[in-house]
């Protein structure tokens, strides 16, 4: 890891903005996050800009990038492939986005409840935590998924419950940590609700390491999905980018590229994130900003 | 014997996990919209209410939940997973017929890992700033962010496809004819890729966590003494740092081991591995329900033995928590 200088200025005084100056002074996470907003803005606005349809038979199959007039080609059933890429991208941020969210408030509850109440409660929570942690994830959103049907909440539903765990111990440990300092008591003392305590008083100070796990939990929840769509367990009448990975797959002796350019796309979108929560993790991490 | 009190206390609390496992599984198949009586007559080409019904009093499924529940769990602590509808067969010799497959995949990715992690970890943590270090930290980025099937695909196309290498699916090639080790190197060629394949995801991670707790440990005080009495470079780093850079790796490796399950379900689709993963797959998709439940059921069993051979491994590397419990 490159050592930053970082010297503070006096106007940077807000914790935010002094974030903000460390992440930008690095290179891989600037980076990151440049990469990470064109993808953005690509599923915001590429189906309007671009006029191929994803489910639509527009050429011969396997037509290679370039050479038919379609940039990336055509797949299996001659269907532009940078059209389903364009499409497929909302469904994989989406997902990736929301299953994100479901991690964070499931874990986030139980870690700041463990963390809080410590004694039998936190026992409890605790071993139902360790108990999800043996479940094999995938094959048991794979089961989900296919018992419950493939729809996008479903699928974002099984994600989400099988992946909350390291949020839960990183929230708790961090509860664990602030209950002991001195503001908290002070709040205490003066009568704050358990309520009040443990969502207004503490939670802003265990922000910052949840922060860097939710930003890599969209990139785990992007790779989940992918897997999911990959062994065919996704709506059919979506396309994201690991089903076309999927649907593909069985041609590959024909041609690759149906295969590799989705993989990249994923792999590029997800590489960018992890940058992004790197960059995060050295510019929130309170130990390293000392150094 | 301390050590055997944590471990019978560590046998008891896996398997009131694995039973809670049990429960939930079976739970969640029951609680799923559908019918499996439909399923069955479906695979036997359609039947009237009357078949129905006798299905239905065949495998219990008329009987209330619990009573249900109650059966599934006092047959499976009999070692009886129940009969698959789809592969016409008892599901534990359909899951032990496949076992070994995941087993040598699983365990021999996760072993391969951590060796290579950690000595990729303790190689750029010596030079922070050298080739092999940005090497480390690329690769270990790689390994994050690449969806692990693609990883898979772009192997076999490299390397069976295009230079061919290894054999492009399977585990045994039919036509090998010969003796034990003529067998043993046909598996072995066949476990190369997807090895490879599943150990890329967890040797970038443990190899950043070495690193990075390798680097802690080297500018420790105790290193420093070690240094100044004159040990050699290399006693210095792997018999003293090692020791207890290991640690951590150990933890999180285990920690890991539903993921490397989880992950093998995919690389075994790739690479048409005749494992668990690949019969998970086509029993979910045919609606197998005892085939399913036994997978879930073995693949807990498989990451509660992987944490009890890494607490193991813990407790023989780190002395300080050998005697807690």
């Amino acid at each position: 890891m490159k050592k930053t200088n970082f010297t503070p200025t006096p106007e940077a005084r807000s914790p935010i903005l002094e974030a903000w100056q460390m992440f930008r002074q690095n290179y891989a996470a600037m980076a990151g996050l440049i990469i990470l907003s064109l993808i953005v803005l690509g599923a915001i606005f590429g189906p309007y800009l671009y006029p191929g349809q994803p489910f639509e038979m527009v050429w011969a199959p396997f037509s290679r990038p370039g050479v038919d007039g379609f940039i990336l080609g055509t797949d299996y059933l001659g269907r532009d492939l940078l059209a389903q890429i364009i499409h497929g991208s909302r469904v994989t941020l989406i997902i990736g986005l929301s299953a994100a969210v479901v991690t964070v408030l499931i874990g986030v509850s139980i870690g700041a409840l463990a963390g809080f109440y410590r004694g039998a409660i936190e026992e409890a929570l605790m071993r139902f935590t360790e108990f999800f942690q043996v479940l094999p994830t995938l094959l048991f959103s794979m089961v989900i998924v296919a018992l419950f049907g493939a729809s996008l909440p479903m699928i974002t539903l099984a994600i989400g419950l099988v992946s909350w765990t390291a949020v839960a111990r990183i929230t708790r440990s961090e509860f664990l940590r602030i209950r002991e300092l001195e503001y908290v008591m002070a709040s205490r003392a003066s009568g704050a609700s358990s309520m009040k305590l443990m969502f207004k008083v503490m939670l802003p100070n265990a922000l910052p390491p949840i922060i860097v796990q939710s930003a890599l939990m969209v990139g785990s929840a992007i790779l989940f999905e992918a897997g999911l769509s990959f062994l065919g367990l996704t709506d059919p009448n979506v396309t994201s980018w690991g089903q076309i990975i999927g649907s593909n797959r069985q041609y590959i002796l024909e041609s690759s590229f149906t295969v590799t350019i989705p993989g990249l796309a994923i792999f590029i979108t997800v590489l960018a994130i992890s940058l992004v929560g790197d960059g995060l993790n050295d510019a929130l991490n309170p130990k390293l900003r000392q150094r | 014997m301390a050590i055997f009190r944590v471990l019978a206390t560590r046998l008891v609390y896996a398997t009131a996990l694995l039973l809670a496992v049990l429960v939930l599984n079976f739970t969640l198949i029951h609680l799923a919209p559908g019918d499996v009586a439909d399923t069955i007559a479906q695979s036997m080409g359609g039947a009237d209410a009357e078949i129905l019904a006798q299905i239905r009093a065949d495998y219990g499924l008329d009987q209330p939940f619990l009573l249900q529940l109650g059966a599934y769990m006092s047959r499976v602590l009999q070692f009886d997973l129940g009969y698959s509808y789809f592969y016409a067969m008892p599901v534990t010799d359909l899951i032990l017929q496949r076992l070994p497959a995941t087993l040598l995949l699983v365990f021999t990715a996760q072993f391969l890992a951590m060796i290579i992690g950690v000595v990729l970890g303790v190689i750029s943590a010596r030079r922070p700033n050298g080739a092999m270090s940005h090497f480390v930290t690329f690769f270990a980025l790689f390994g994050y962010s690449a969806p692990v099937f693609w990883t898979g695909i772009l192997l076999l196309i490299g390397f069976s496809l295009k230079i061919q290498w290894f054999p492009v699916a399977g585990m045994r090639d039919v036509t090998v004819i010969g003796g034990v080790w003529t067998h043993f190197w046909d598996v072995l060629r066949h476990l190369v890729l997807p090895v490879v394949t599943l150990s890329s995801i967890f040797i970038a991670l443990y190899s950043r966590l070495s690193r990075a707790t390798m680097m802690e440990t080297l500018s420790s005080d105790y290193v420093r003494t070690a240094k100044s009495k004159g040990l050699s470079q290399y006693s210095v780093v792997y018999k003293h740092a090692l020791k207890n850079a290991l640690s951590p790796v150990i933890t999180l490796a285990g920690l890991q081991f539903s993921a490397v399950v989880s992950g093998a379900v995919l690389v075994e689709t790739v690479f048409a591995w005749p494992g668990l993963g690949t019969l998970a797959f086509q029993s979910i998709i045919a609606r197998d329900t005892p085939t399913i439940l036994g997978i879930l059921f073995f693949s807990a069993l498989m990451v509660i033995i992987g944490n009890l051979l890494t607490d193991f491994a813990l407790r023989l590397v780190d002395p300080r928590i050998r005697g807690k419990q």
